[in-house]
């Protein structure tokens, strides 16, 4: 049986501005979102991910290409028709109006009788633990208990899609992991596909069933958060998925003659007479890990070390071996994976 | 020691200044209101005196008969009301337009109207008085009514209002489905109330003691006099009470004191919206 992708972009662009001032925020990306996956679109500040997002919930038009909801082309359809909810980095929630009053209000525009709208707005609150705020106004939340409240006015509104643009990036850290972990659980009880924008890889790598990395509007990679972290498909994604970043040594070194060969710092090991001779920079002690910042012939290479392990000191030299398995290759001119 | 010393004689010294800024607002009031406490011959006879000797509710109570003061304030409660109601509606309506929708020459048509409000009232007063005229309005209700139903300062107060509001929530609205008139009345509206509310406290006031359009508009017709042409009828009906025109003056800014009282908050929150951060 033939799967229908649930949200299907085709060859969408989007440029604003006219003439000498356009700028090409998306650039030509086709992607396919199955049924109830959790797919992250990741990328750094002004990648794109943000504006196709809203291309999909119809907030903005494509300046080419289609969207497909349900496969059904929704280029000309409202937003209010395209059974999507949307929640915003800001929350967006209605501040005269109390907790209840705000996730009953999409019922409420429906046409929805009063007695239906409150037993379904007390049901979405119960599933985020809102029961006892309802009779509360915004501005007499927790940054966390708003973000549970907008989240909870798109769940009564039961849609096939969830749209969700940053939505935890104005939580502090702790929160941030406990509503990480809420979200996951939410997703797994709901019959809905979510589609969430971020620019944190530690969301995007914990969150989602597949992640879209873009660039500059362009997407570079599509796959499960292990894929993409295992065998990133450009230098970009390489380098921007994982903490620290992946090294990425010029032509000439670790036995690459013509290619960019990259190398995460936790594959790196020390190793007397090893082929990368380097000299330590920089020593950072985390407790559980230690990180080696060394200088090799100007590359800059990041190791992981186990705290057991023997420990340079600054201005050591010291000499760096990986397994070739371990080796990631990139054109030195596209920047794609070369093997 | 000697820094406490001279924080207390600044803030005397500031406390000084604002009694005798006080002195100098109140006065006026004071006179006039007790000159509307005297009798008529007693007004003429220590028309300076400032003491409140023998205070008579007689001038206000003969004010409020040969004045017909009773008719006058009604007209211009019902006058001042349906203006403000027609402002705020109106104001509301264009202000949406102005910051929410996308329509041709919506740049150079919003100069073009705040344009208008360089040109003085009393610049338009003859033309308006001929539409007025043409339309039959003269001695009417409408004529007093409709040429004021929307503000140009009005619209561009509450358009300044609706641009702060987050762009997020009209679009959460929209993903909601909820239409132009509706996000209106649900959301941009109550969420400017205190806006709202100092515009429509403004034109309460401005259309209460407007002078120069009413006395353009009615001509001798009592049944429609507002209480500004009133006060200036009585003032010329009986000059053995020079008091009479306080008495009635007293009567005419009761309504307004007592509304300045009820919404002196929404008064201060209109004259510094913008000016605070939050």
């Amino acid at each position: 049986m033939d799967c229908v992708a649930q949200v299907r972009l085709e060859h969408i662009s989007k440029t604003f501005g006219d003439g000498a001032d356009a700028v090409l925020a998306v650039d030509d990306v086709t992607l396919d979102i199955e049924h109830h996956e959790f797919m992250i679109l990741l990328g750094p500040s002004g990648c794109g991910k943000s504006t196709l997002l809203r291309m999909v919930a119809g907030l903005e038009d494509p300046s080419a290409g289609d969207v497909f909801i349900a496969d059904r082309r929704v280029n000309d359809i409202e937003p209010k028709q395209r059974d999507v909810a949307m929640v915003f980095q800001s929350y967006a929630l209605y501040p005269h109006k109390t907790v209840a009053a705000n996730i009953e209000f999409p019922l409420k525009v429906r046409g929805v009788g009063k007695a239906q709208r409150a037993t379904e707005a007390r049901a979405a609150a119960e599933v985020l633990g809102l029961e006892q705020q309802l009779k509360r106004k915004p501005g007499q939340l927790s940054g966390g208990q708003r973000q549970r409240v907008a989240l909870a006015r798109a769940i009564v509104r039961n849609p096939a899609v969830f749209l969700m643009d940053e939505p935890l990036s104005n939580l502090d850290a702790k929160l941030r992991g406990d509503t990480r972990a809420e979200l996951v659980d939410l997703h797994r009880r709901l019959d809905s596909t979510f589609i969430y924008v971020t620019h944190d890889q530690i969301e995007a790598m914990t969150m989602g069933t597949r992640v879209a990395v873009l660039n500059n509007g362009r997407l570079q990679q599509v796959g499960t958060p292990q894929d993409v972290y295992d065998r990133p498909a450009t230098a970009f994604v390489a380098q921007f998925i994982g903490t620290p970043p992946m090294n990425l040594l010029p032509p000439g070194m670790l036995g690459t003659d013509d290619v960019q060969v990259g190398i995460r710092p936790e594959h790196l090991r020390l190793v007397p007479g090893g082929q990368l001779h380097a000299t330590v920079k920089q020593v950072e002690h985390l407790g559980h890990e230690i990180l080696l910042v060394a200088d090799a012939n100007g590359a800059k290479v990041v190791a992981r070390l186990d705290p057991s392990e023997f420990v340079p000191e600054v201005g050591d030299p010291v000499a760096f071996d990986a397994d070739p398995g371990r080796l990631h290759r990139f054109s030195t001119t596209t920047g794609e994976r070369v093997s | 020691m000697a820094a406490d010393t001279a924080r207390g004689a600044r803030k005397a010294g500031r406390y000084a200044l604002l009694i005798a800024l006080a002195v100098v607002v109140l006065f006026p009031i004071y006179a006039v209101v007790l000159q509307a406490l005297k009798t008529g011959p007693d007004s003429l006879d220590h028309p300076r005196s400032l003491l409140p000797v023998d205070l008579t509710l007689s001038t206000i109570r003969a004010a409020w008969d040969q004045g017909d003061l009773g008719r006058l304030l009604l007209n211009s409660m019902f006058v001042s009301i349906v203006v403000t109601i027609g402002v705020v509606i109106t104001s509301l309506l264009a202000a949406y337009a102005f910051a929410f929708l996308q329509f041709p020459f919506k740049g150079p048509l919003f100069v073009a109207f705040l344009a208008t409000m360089l040109v003085p009232t009393e610049v338009t007063v003859v033309i308006n008085e001929r539409t007025a005229d043409s339309l039959g309005w003269i001695n009417s209700y409408q004529g007093l009514i409709v040429p004021s139903l929307a503000s140009t300062f009005g619209v561009f107060l509450v358009r300044q209002v609706f641009l702060q509001l987050p762009g997020e929530l009209r679009e959460a609205a929209a993903l909601d489905g909820v239409g132009h008139l509706r996000f209106l009345w649900e959301v941009a509206a109550p969420l400017s109330r205190p806006t709202l509310g100092a515009l429509g406290l403004f034109t309460f006031l401005g259309t209460w003691n407007a002078y120069l359009w009413p006395s353009q508009v009615i001509r001798g017709d009592r049944a429609h006099e507002t209480i500004q042409i009133g006060l200036e009828r009585l003032k010329n009906s009986d000059i053995s009470k020079i008091n009479l025109v306080t008495g009635g003056l007293v009567v005419a800014a009761l309504p307004i004191f007592i509304m300045l009282v009820l919404f002196q908050r929404q008064l201060v929150r209109g004259l510094t919206a913008g000016a605070v951060k939050g």
